[in-house]
C-alpha cells in the first residue's frame, strides 16, 4: 500500500523526460498524439477492442464525456489546481458557451467558427462579472457564491423563451467544413481530433502561463495570499486572470459540444456535472496537467465502458474513487513532489 | 523616510484591536514594538503593509498617506514585511522564493543579480541551499530567506514581526546581529518581538503596547533599566 502511495509517476516521468534531447522529445510527442489521434479506430483493431463502449458509441464516447471532460477539468485545474480557488460552478461557463453557440446560429445563422470568440468572450465576461464580487471573499465562501452562480445560470436558461426554457435549442447546426474536414453524424472522429486540437491549445497555453509571471503569481496565491499581496501580487487581478482563463476554455467547450450534440437544453447543466468536472482535477492530480487530463479520461471513459451492468455502474464508479482517492490522496499524477516534503514537516 | 502611525484604530468585525495608536518611526531606526499576546502588534503590522484595513486614523509614509494604498503597491513604495509565522512559499525554491520579492520588478537582470548577492552576502547559509524547496528548510533558515525575500525589493522601511519565534538562542542572537547590520546599511526598521529583551538591547526606541493602547514611549535603553518594565517583559525584578 505504502510503495504505491509514495511512488511518483510524475517525477519518474519528468525523470525520463529531463534524460532526452530535443528531437527525441519530438518524436515522442508527435507519436504520442498521433496515437491518440488514432483512437476513434481502436475498436476494430482487435487488440484493442476491448476499449468499446457496450450501448454508446466509442467514436461519440470519446467527443463527450471524454474529451469535453478533459478540456473543462484542463480549464477548471488552472482555477483550482493553480491558483487554489474552489469554483462549484464551472459548469455554467460551459452553458454559457453552448447557448451562445445555440442561439447565435439557430436565431441569426452564425457558424460555429464564428460563435467559438462570442461564446468565449461571453463566458469570459461573465467570468469577471461573477470574479470580482466573489473573489474578494476566501475559501468556503467563494465556493457558495461559485455554486450559486452555476444554478443561477443554468435557473436562467431554464426559465428565459430565448433559451427554450425546459425543452431547450434543437436545431443547432454541425460546424462547417473546415481544412477539409467535414463535421456531421458521419465523421465523429472529425469531431475528436477537433476537441483533440483544442486539449493541445489548451496545454500548450498552461504551460506558457504557468512559467512565466502569472503562473508564479497563481502559485504564491495559492500557498499564500496575504504574503503574495505583500511581495507586489495585484492577487485580485492575477485570481481573475485565472478564473477568467478558465472562463474562455469552459465556453469554448461549450460551442463545440453544442455544435456537436445539435440539441442543448438545462438538464445538461447541473450542479453533479461541476462536482464530476472537479472530481477529474482531484482524481488526476490538482495542479498537474498531465495527472488532470488522465485523471479527466478516466472517469469519463469508465461509466460509459460498464455501462451494460446499468444500475450498479454509479455504485461501481463511487467505489473506485472512494478506493482511488485512499490509495492515491494526491491523485493519480500529483503535482512536483517537493512540496509533499513541506507537507510532512508541517505536521 | 518617516513613518508616522496617527490614532490609529483597527477593528476585527466589532472589536476594537487597536484602540488609537501612534507611533513614529524615523530614518535610520530600530523601533520596537513590545508587548504580551494580543496586545495587537502583529495587527499594527498589517495595518501598515495593508493587509488589515484603518478604521479611524492615518498611515503616512515619506508624507503620504498610506490609507488609499493597496497592499500590493506598498511594497514598491519601500515597505516590506517579515509576516509573523515567516509566510515563506513552502512548493518554491529558495531562488524563486527570493525572486517573489519583489514582485513587479522592472529590470530584471543586473538589478536582480546586485539584490541576489546582497541577500546571499548577508545569509550566505540561503546562497547554499538555492535550488532546495522553501519548505525544506530548517526554522532559522526560513527566517533568514523572509528577511533576505523582503530584502529583495530594497525596502526603505522593513518591518520585522517577531523574527526570533520558535528559534534556538544561538540562531536568536544570529538573526538580531542581522537585524542590526541591515540596519547599518541604511534601512530602518520596525521590530516587534515578545522576545524584550534582545528587541530592547538592539533598538533605539520602544513602544510598550498592551491590549491595543501604547502605555508607554522611550528610549530603547531606558526601558531596559525601568523597573516595572524589567518585571513585566523581562522577567526579573522583584518576586
Amino acid at each position: 500500500m505504502s510503495a504505491l502511495r509514495n511512488f511518483n509517476l510524475r517525477d519518474k516521468g519528468a525523470e525520463i523526460w529531463a534524460g532526452w534531447n530535443r528531437p527525441v522529445r519530438t518524436v515522442f510527442v508527435i507519436t504520442f498524439v498521433l496515437l491518440v489521434g488514432l483512437l476513434p479506430f481502436a475498436p476494430s483493431w482487435g487488440p484493442t477492442s476491448f476499449l468499446n463502449t457496450p450501448i454508446t458509441s466509442f467514436e461519440n464516447v470519446l467527443v463527450y464525456p471524454v474529451g469535453m471532460f478533459v478540456l473543462m477539468a484542463l480549464g477548471l485545474n488552472i482555477v483550482v489546481g493553480k491558483s487554489g480557488l474552489l469554483d462549484l460552478g464551472y459548469i455554467a461557463f460551459f452553458a454559457i458557451g453552448a447557448y451562445s453557440q445555440a442561439i447565435l446560429s439557430t436565431l441569426y445563422g452564425w457558424n460555429t467558427w464564428q460563435a467559438l470568440p462570442v461564446g468565449m468572450g461571453l463566458a469570459m465576461i461573465s467570468g469577471v462579472i461573477l470574479g470580482l464580487p466573489a473573489l474578494r471573499v476566501r475559501g468556503d465562501y467563494l465556493a457558495i457564491i461559485t455554486l450559486g452562480f452555476g444554478e443561477i445560470i443554468r435557473i436562467v436558461a431554464l426559465n428565459l423563451s430565448v433559451t427554450g426554457g425546459p425543452n431547450g435549442i434543437a436545431g443547432i447546426p454541425n460546424p462547417p467544413t473546415i481544412f477539409g474536414f467535414e463535421f456531421n453524424l458521419m465523421f465523429p472522429e472529425h469531431f475528436f481530433w477537433l476537441v483533440l486540437a483544442m486539449i493541445l491549445l489548451t496545454i500548450w497555453m498552461i504551460r506558457r502561463f504557468t512559467v512565466r509571471r502569472p503562473g508564479r503569481a497563481w502559485e504564491a496565491i495559492r500557498q499564500d495570499e496575504d504574503v503574495a499581496a505583500l511581495m507586489g501580487v495585484n492577487t485580485l487581478i492575477y485570481k481573475l486572470w485565472s478564473f477568467v482563463i478558465g472562463a474562455a476554455i469552459g465556453g469554448a467547450a461549450g460551442v463545440v459540444y453544442a455544435s456537436k450534440v445539435m440539441v442543448i437544453s438545462p438538464d445538461m447543466f447541473k450542479f453533479e456535472v461541476s462536482i464530476l468536472i472537479l472530481a477529474c482535477v482531484v482524481f488526476g492530480g490538482m495542479g498537474n496537467i498531465w495527472g488532470v487530463a488522465l485523471g479527466a479520461s478516466i472517469l469519463a471513459y469508465l461509466p460509459e465502458r460498464i455501462r451494460f451492468i446499468a444500475d450498479e455502474r454509479q455504485i461501481i464508479f463511487g467505489l473506485v474513487l472512494i478506493i482511488m482517492m485512499n490509495l492515491r490522496p494526491d491523485g493519480l499524477l500529483p503535482r512536483k513532489k517537493r512540496e509533499k516534503i513541506e507537507e510532512k514537516r508541517t505536521m | 523616510m518617516r513613518l508616522e502611525i496617527k490614532d490609529l484604530r483597527v477593528h476585527y468585525g466589532k472589536i476594537e484591536a487597536i484602540k488609537g495608536v501612534s507611533v513614529v518611526v524615523n530614518e535610520g531606526e530600530i523601533v520596537t514594538l513590545i508587548g504580551a499576546n494580543g496586545a495587537g502588534k502583529t495587527t499594527i503590522l498589517k495595518t501598515i503593509s495593508g493587509l488589515r484595513p484603518v478604521s479611524s486614523g492615518s498611515i503616512s509614509f515619506d508624507g503620504q498617506d498610506l490609507n488609499k494604498i493597496p497592499a500590493h503597491e506598498r511594497v514598491d513604495l519601500g515597505i516590506s514585511q517579515v509576516p509573523e509565522g515567516r509566510g515563506i512559499f513552502a512548493g518554491m525554491t529558495v531562488l524563486e522564493n527570493l525572486e517573489m520579492g519583489k514582485f513587479n520588478r522592472k529590470d530584471r537582470k543586473n538589478e536582480m543579480a546586485e539584490d541576489l548577492d546582497r541577500v546571499y552576502t548577508l545569509f550566505p547559509r540561503l546562497k547554499e541551499r538555492t535550488s532546495q524547496a522553501g519548505g525544506t528548510l530548517s526554522g532559522g533558515e526560513q527566517q533568514m530567506l523572509a528577511m533576505g525575500r523582503a530584502l529583495m525589493a530594497r525596502p526603505k522601511v522593513l518591518l520585522l514581526d517577531e523574527p526570533s519565534m520558535g528559534l534556538a538562542p544561538q540562531m536568536i542572537a544570529n538573526i538580531f546581529r542581522i537585524i542590526t547590520e541591515i540596519n547599518k546599511q541604511g534601512v530602518t526598521i520596525l521590530l516587534v518581538e515578545q522576545n524584550a529583551q534582545q528587541a530592547l538591547q538592539r533598538a533605539h526606541r520602544a513602544y510598550i503596547l498592551e491590549t491595543g493602547n501604547v502605555t508607554k514611549e522611550a528610549k530603547a535603553s531606558d526601558l531596559l533599566n525601568d523597573p516595572a518594565v524589567r518585571e513585566a517583559y523581562l522577567g526579573v525584578g522583584a518576586h
